[in-house]
């Protein structure tokens, strides 16, 4: 099967690329970033997906299956560029898999949309409303990329179209939304509040695309791995130190005194619980973890 | 000396009784909607103060509650102070051999307070929404319900043990899951904070919905003895789907239910107060006997 990967170049999609490579797959991939020593068999297109040459590899190409996840989370990158990216990029590769026969495309988002508010519900369904819109205004790109995505179900039938609601990947990677929250030896708590953190192992994120794949989802799924935990057991069972801010002064906390930098709307998201129910997407995979809390944890620890 | 373990504050009994409560327990001492077995212990530990020696709580028909299996829990709200809902839960803790851990429905305004959001949490007390009746009901747990809501613990004294309009959600949730209804009445916590008047500015202050302002102006209960009488589950048909005029019917049944328990109570408290009553029927501090005030007469109701 030929599959294209676009954004091949972030950790978790070298993981998807090499995994689906050594089951005999043919890998193509679109990224900004090269892969000098990109493994045969995976072709790597060194070009940004809203451009003119990535229409081309789909053209040229005609990948049977897209897996998108060239998408950014981190805050480093302007809010303009974020959403030329998330949103944009999205919308133009999904044209693309319609205008291309692609058989199915695969999104890999996140359950951070969902958002974190003190009246939403602990363990949210597909069918839940993204609050993340209002509780987290930052993440309005990746909310627009994910509903977008999932109008392709609607818009183009013939396009199986998976969108994974994936919950934080961590471990020996170091990379993705929370690697980036742990990366210090301090994390920063609001005082009074301890929400349950829901993660999973990269191995098993990077599994539950691959099965997506295998299983010619169509749909939207929330992907979790083992049960949530709360901050502070997260915070130790990485060997970080978890600071406790009073609310007031945690703007003026981000970002010094070794504590990372968080925009504004992140508060919620430390305040409140983001956990998903992923009943449905191990239904129709038979996923199942393999790594359970505390083995994620050691192994971002120790690696 | 070492870090302060929050163990340490668990008494001998309530540890005894946490190894046998059926909660699924990871390794990290946590269950899957974040109720923490420490925390646990703190907590009942200071609800068995509460629950035997300050309020010294008698409790009648406590086998009406099944010993496994979801089950909705119904009452009356009282007393300023949600007092009545933590000594239901040692009720269910204490009064029987096989300890059961009750999740209470609470407002929603709770989840902003620092403190009381995470201390919540971790003892499964959690933000009063129908999703999460409806999952800890298909899990097989007990769910705590006043009906009345903050209008119940808002009353005056002068309004004492009169029920005010019941909420009529918890029918739709019962007849969907098929969970029994144990009707419940809670006598003396209107004694034990009697609200005299309702500090406005005060309660928009800290965000609360009133706040109960007593002759002796602390908002605090007083070491008065109180009284849990549960009555027999009542089934109803249905699937949760039927017009309203169906649920209010049954649910003026469960009010009229847990009236008749408010008022048999009421009078059996007056005569062991009184001393005219010629024997204590049952004993809740650690014993099992049934209850023939609570398993008789007015709530052999089943519809």
């Amino acid at each position: 099967m030929k599959i294209l990967i676009t954004g091949i170049n972030g950790a978790h999609a070298r993981m998807v690329a090499l995994r689906l490579r050594a089951r005999g797959d043919e890998i193509l991939g679109i990224d900004r970033r090269p892969w000098p020593d990109a493994p045969e068999g995976v072709h790597v297109f060194q070009t940004d997906v809203r451009k003119r040459p990535a229409a081309d590899v789909f053209r040229q190409h005609r990948p049977d299956v897209v897996i998108h996840m060239a998408t950014i989370t981190h805050f480093t990158a302007s809010a303009e560029e974020r959403l030329r990216i998330n949103l944009h990029g999205t919308r133009l590769v999904f044209e693309y898999c319609h205008e291309f026969g692609v058989k199915q495309a695969v999104f890999v988002g996140r359950h951070t949309i969902y958002g974190a508010a003190p009246d939403a519900p602990l363990y949210r369904t597909e069918e839940e409303p993204p609050l993340a819109v209002s509780t987290f205004p930052e993440l309005a790109d990746l909310v627009a990329a994910d509903l977008f995505a999932a109008a392709a179900l609607w818009r183009w039938p013939g396009l199986k179209t998976a969108v994974l609601r994936m919950v934080y990947m961590l471990g020996p990677t170091h990379r993705g939304t929370l690697a980036s929250f742990l990366a210090g030896p301090r994390v920063p708590m609001i005082l009074g509040f301890d929400p349950l953190y829901h993660f999973m192992h990269d191995e098993d994120g990077v599994e539950a695309i691959v099965r997506a794949v295998d299983h010619q989802l169509s749909g939207i799924y929330n992907v979790a791995g083992p049960p949530p935990v709360p901050l502070s057991t997260l915070a130790r069972g990485t060997g970080r130190q978890p600071i406790p801010i009073p609310e007031p002064l945690f703007k003026y906390s981000a970002g010094r005194f070794g504590l990372p930098y968080l925009p504004p709307g992140a508060v919620a998201h430390i305040k409140h619980p983001i956990v998903v129910d992923a009943t449905a997407f191990r239904r129709a995979t038979n996923f199942e973890h393999k790594h359970d809390a505390h083995a994620v944890m050691v192994s971002f620890r120790e690696s | 000396m070492g870090p302060f373990r929050l163990e340490t504050l668990t008494s001998r009994d309530v540890r005894d009784r946490l190894e046998r409560l059926e909660l699924p327990f990871n390794q990290y001492g946590m269950d899957p909607f974040g109720i923490s077995k420490k925390h646990l212990g703190v907590f009942y530990s200071m609800l068995e103060v509460f629950y035997k020696n300050y309020f010294r709580v008698k409790c009648f028909g406590i086998d009406n509650v099944p010993e496994r299996g979801s089950a909705m829990l119904v009452g009356n709200h009282s007393g300023g102070l949600p007092v009545d809902g933590g000594m239901v839960l040692a009720s269910l803790f204490f009064a029987r051999d096989l300890p059961r851990h009750a999740t209470g429905m609470v407002e929603k305004f709770a989840g902003n307070w620092p403190f009381v959001s995470e201390w919540f949490s971790r003892v499964g007390q959690l933000p009063g929404l129908p999703e999460h009746a409806v999952r800890l009901l298909q899990d097989g747990r007990l769910l705590m319900i006043f009906p009345e809501g903050a209008r119940g613990t808002g009353k005056l004294f002068k309004d004492r043990y009169r029920l005010v309009q019941f909420g009529t959600g918890f029918m739709r949730i019962a007849l969907q899951t098929g969970a029994p209804i144990v009707p419940f009445a809670f006598i003396g916590g209107e004694e034990a904070l009697p609200t005299v008047y309702h500090a406005k500015t005060l309660a928009k202050l800290v965000g609360a919905p009133y706040w109960p302002v007593p002759p002796y102006l602390v908002p605090f209960p007083l070491p008065l003895g109180c009284e849990i009488h549960y009555g027999k589950p009542m089934h109803f048909p249905g699937t949760g789907r039927e017009p309203d005029e169906v649920i209010e019917g049954y649910v003026e049944q469960v009010k009229s239910v847990v009236e008749l328990l408010v008022l048999r109570g009421c009078a059996l408290h007056r005569q062991r107060n009184d001393g005219t009553f010629p024997q204590e029927p049952e004993d809740s501090s650690g014993s099992s006997s049934s209850a023939p005030s609570s398993t008789s007469g007015p709530t052999d109701s089943e519809p």
